[in-house]
């Protein structure tokens, strides 16, 4: 077995791996090593074929690929280390890494370790969704792997669950390839995506979105059928006398997104309930001492741009960890009904923070405060808040007038 | 091809399978007709993997007699045919003192069937057991225990092939017809001659039994509904829990069971069918699976459910009637003197494999002199799983076939040498289904949404298939409608 020393695995070379990688280097950082269990870096920029990438961070829109692949090029021009073709298959809360490949089992002791592993799809079996087991029912990254990486087609006339962007993206895409799209559901009275994506990639096409629908039933016993698509009433449950069956072969279901935490949970490290994500700090480091954590695998973003900030600002955070620097955030924060989460949960005070957070539904015309005490210490106000649109609330260090918690709270403008 | 059998056998379920392993000691040509593309496609497959103990049967019935039998025996088949099972013990819980008379009930039924080790124990055995169950008394098993029921039935099917026992799928019997020394049977439009048939065809066995002349049996398919749970829960639940079972059911009752691979199972329900091919999920069983589970373990997250699926059972007792009925395994001299007729075999049927399989032998030996087979090895071997092993060993691995350091399925650490040996399997299955059964690929928390591209991909290229040929699970179910692009 193959036993190595390093200052700082980064675990994922997606976006988010890629971003902490370059940026630890502009640093001074050199001793980094990235694994990555693809043949090639990228993560699932790879697949993401379309436009619309890039605007927040390089003030220019690109494709995922070539999102990636300025990324790729940074860590290749400065020579950074990385392997790939390697999946990692343990951490330990004391940061000893192990990691299968073809090349034989490696086992890496690091100073610090970078969990940028992303997140992936809740399945079908998660929606419990009543009837047959047919063929013909993907999640919506399975199917674009399957058209875009794969050049296999998944089928000719589809019904798209759920109104997350991949689902939308990917009634584009298949429309693009000559198959049928007949419309898109979603469960909750609002979209989930974004709605640039309802409009570029829904409407342009003629494509129906139905909002307060479901799927209440999947038929077919070797191939998808049909689906029964069910009005919901305001608790979310089927209304009796809506159903309508909708003829297809294939059913897309783009029901979700979960950061993904087996290593983390290895690794000792307390997740978020509602993120389901690690609890970090305003280093991003996790509750297990020198673990941090970014971009999807911490709370799933919407864009890739705020990924690879995100994990820009953990590579600082990074050094300064690394140069023994640290920080005791005892500043925990909380939230009103309002917000469903904040990132990082615990901050210091001592320095600028970014909260990073999501309304629960949408809004018109509302300031999110962030208090302390008595004390409102920064605050946003939002035109039009919407749950498929992170929003980010800046505190400076000045604000803070004690060590207490602060919380989020969201009233009318 | 030489399509002349001394016996055949319909339908390639644990049973089938066993009656192929079984049969195969003995000098006889052996042929198994499947309707599906794979072993263990039907009720032998959708089950909760529990070797039974047998105290829910009535005393000097075959499924008493079976089940306590293949319990016991269970130790050497699995070390013969390398399969993964868990002596875990169970607890029927109870909380009523109508509860306390049944479980005592329960128990002696047990002690009268040759059932080892029954205890009524407290609440404090209870919680040492399963700390995270709840119950005010139980009824303790010692040997009842976990399995996995594919890797059981492909076992037996796999030794079988090695014997010489000849399987095909997507054969479905569609005529018998007798000359009074050979049958001939049309499948899969294909004909077969033979002079024994075993009827093994479980939810079909009725029909086949009619077409083998033996009138009179009416077979009531009732559907269990189950979820699966995360490993996350696993360590939660250490060994099956039931709660005590309603006489009338036609079950025994929601009950929940760690997989011998560490997910939970919840269920089965009880459903009666017209339709045996009916396995669609129902929104009121699942919350009622929900509610009913919640009862003796109050720790049912939604956010842990990551697949549902039904199994159907071939029952001789009608709704109306509930229970069980025994086992029916007979030589009809009078209707079909040269043909071994199975019919309801229902729970304990995973258990009393085996043991059936030997009463068929008996059957057919009481007409006629088997010979053994010296050529008969008992030993099947597995692909080594990687997850399973420690750091060292799965260097060691990865260092004999580079193929084990590629990880194919993240959620359950299934490597590519894995999925290459399922997807070579002995019996030339090349379903996805088929290469989740053998390596667990696609079974994890994520259900293939890492994996599934990969696998697929590697099937077309192991066997030359095309995109359209993929096939899911059975004849019909493709995947693929082509190329996306030309070229």
């Amino acid at each position: 077995m193959n036993t190595m020393q390093r200052q700082v695995v980064i675990i994922g070379g997606g976006p988010a791996g890629l971003a902490a990688a370059a940026a630890l280097h502009d640093s001074g950082i050199r001793d980094i090593l990235i694994l990555e269990r693809e043949p090639r870096l990228g993560g699932i920029l790879n697949q993401c074929i379309h436009d619309g990438f890039g605007l927040t961070r390089f003030g220019e829109t690109m494709s995922g690929p070539e999102y990636a692949q300025r990324f790729i090029n940074l860590v290749l021009d400065k020579g950074i280390e990385y392997i790939t073709n390697c999946t990692v298959i343990n951490v330990t809360p004391e940061r000893m890494i192990t990691a299968a490949s073809a090349d034989g089992l490696l086992r890496i002791s690091a100073d610090a370790v970078i969990l940028t592993m992303g997140c992936r799809e809740r399945p079908r079996g998660a929606l419990s969704t009543p009837g047959d087991r047919p063929a013909g029912v993907f999640t919506a990254g399975v199917a674009q792997s399957y058209i875009n990486l794969k050049n296999t087609a998944v089928g000719k006339r589809v019904v798209i669950l759920g109104s997350g962007d991949i689902g939308m993206i990917m009634a584009r895409r298949l429309t693009l390839e000559g198959a049928k799209v007949e419309a898109v559901f979603e469960l909750q009275p609002y979209p989930s995506g974004l709605p640039r994506n309802i409009e570029q990639c829904l409407n342009d096409y003629g494509i129906p979105l139905f909002l307060s629908h479901t799927v209440t039933r999947i038929t077919g016993r070797e191939r998808l059928e049909s689906v029964t698509v069910s009005q919901v009433d305001e608790k979310l449950r089927p209304i009796p006398g809506t159903e309508k069956v909708w003829p297809c072969d294939t059913l897309i279901l783009s029901v979700g997104l979960i950061p993904e935490n087996e290593l983390s949970l290895q690794a000792g490290v307390q997740l978020d309930p509602r993120t389901k994500g690690a609890v970090v700090d305003e280093q991003y480091q996790t509750s297990t001492p020198g673990v941090f954590a970014a971009g999807n695998v911490l709370h799933v973003h919407d864009l890739v741009d705020f990924v690879s900030l995100e994990a820009e600002k953990l590579a600082k955070a990074v050094c300064r960890y690394l140069s023994g620097e640290t920080e005791d955030c005892g500043i925990t924060v909380e939230t009103d009904g309002s917000v469903g989460y904040t990132v990082p949960q615990k901050i210091s005070g001592k320095q600028d923070v970014t909260l990073s957070f999501r309304p629960r539904r949408p809004m018109r015309n509302v300031v999110f405060s962030v208090l302390q005490g008595e004390h409102c210490i920064a605050k946003k106000t939002v035109r039009k808040a919407l749950p498929a649109e992170m929003l980010h609330v800046q505190i400076p260090a000045s604000a803070f007038v004690s060590g207490e918690s602060v919380k989020v709270v969201c009233e009318d403008a | 091809m030489n399509t002349q059998f001394d016996v055949l056998i319909i339908g390639a379920g644990v049973v089938g399978s066993a009656a192929a392993r079984e049969l195969a000691r003995y000098q006889l040509k052996i042929g198994v007709l499947e309707k599906t593309p794979d072993v263990c496609c039907g009720t032998s497959a959708r089950n909760s993997g529990v070797l039974h103990a047998g105290f829910n049967n009535k005393p000097g019935t075959l499924m008493a007699r079976f089940c306590v039998e293949g319990n016991a025996g269970f130790d050497k088949l699995a070390e013969e045919l390398d399969i993964p099972y868990r002596r875990t013990g169970k607890l029927v819980v109870g909380f009523t003192e109508e509860d306390r008379v049944r479980l005592e009930a329960m128990k002696e039924l047990g002690d009268r069937n040759g059932t080892p080790g029954l205890e009524i124990v407290d609440k404090a055995f209870i919680k040492e057991k399963a700390p995270h169950v709840d119950g005010e008394f139980a009824l303790w098993s010692p040997s009842t225990a976990v399995l996995n029921p594919f890797q059981y039935t492909i076992g037996l099917a796999e030794n079988a092939a090695k014997n010489g026992v000849q399987f095909f799928f997507n054969h479905e019997v569609t005529e018998i017809v007798d000359d009074g020394s050979l049958y001939t049977v049309t499948a899969g439009g294909e004909v077969f001659t033979s002079r024994w048939i075993v009827n093994c065809a479980g939810l079909g066995s009725a029909r086949i039994a009619e077409l083998l002349g033996i009138p009179g049996y009416t077979i009531y398919p009732c559907k269990g509904e189950y979820f699966l749970l995360d490993k996350r829960v696993g360590d939660m639940l250490p060994l099956p829990v039931y709660p005590v079972p309603n006489p009338k059911a036609g079950g025994l009752g929601i009950h929940l069971t760690p997989s011998v691979d560490g997910n939970v199972l919840v269920g089965p329900s009880s459903e009666y069918l017209d339709d045996p091919d009916d396995y669609a999920a129902t929104q009121t069983t699942m919350d009622m699976l929900i509610e009913d589970g919640s009862r003796i373990f109050p720790h049912l997250k939604r956010e842990y459910f990551i697949r549902n699926f039904a199994g159907i059972r071939p029952k001789l007792a009608s709704k109306e009637e509930g229970g069980f009925h025994d086992f029916v395994i007979e030589r009809r001299d009078d209707l079909a003197p040269r043909a071994v007729n199975l019919v309801g075999i229902e729970s304990p049927g995973l258990t009393s494999a085996v043991p059936i399989s030997r009463e068929i032998v008996r059957l057919i030996r009481e007409k006629e002199e088997l010979i053994p087979n010296p050529d008969f090895d008992p030993i099947r071997r597995r692909t080594p799983s990687f997850w399973d092993k420690s750091p060292e060993e799965q260097a060691k691995l990865i260092e004999e076939n580079p193929d084990y350091g590629e990880i194919v399925c993240r959620c359950e650490t299934i490597t590519k040498a894995e999925v290459l040996a399922a997807i070579r399997n002995p019996l030339g299955v090349h379903t996805v289904t088929g290469v989740k059964y053998r390596c667990r690929t696609m079974m994890g928390r994520c259900q293939g949404g890492y994996c599934q591209t990969r696998v697929t991909e590697m099937i077309m290229q192991e066997t030359g298939c095309s995109r359209e040929e993929v096939c899911y699970s059975r004849d019909g179910a493709y995947l693929f409608t082509g190329e996306v692009r030309k070229g």
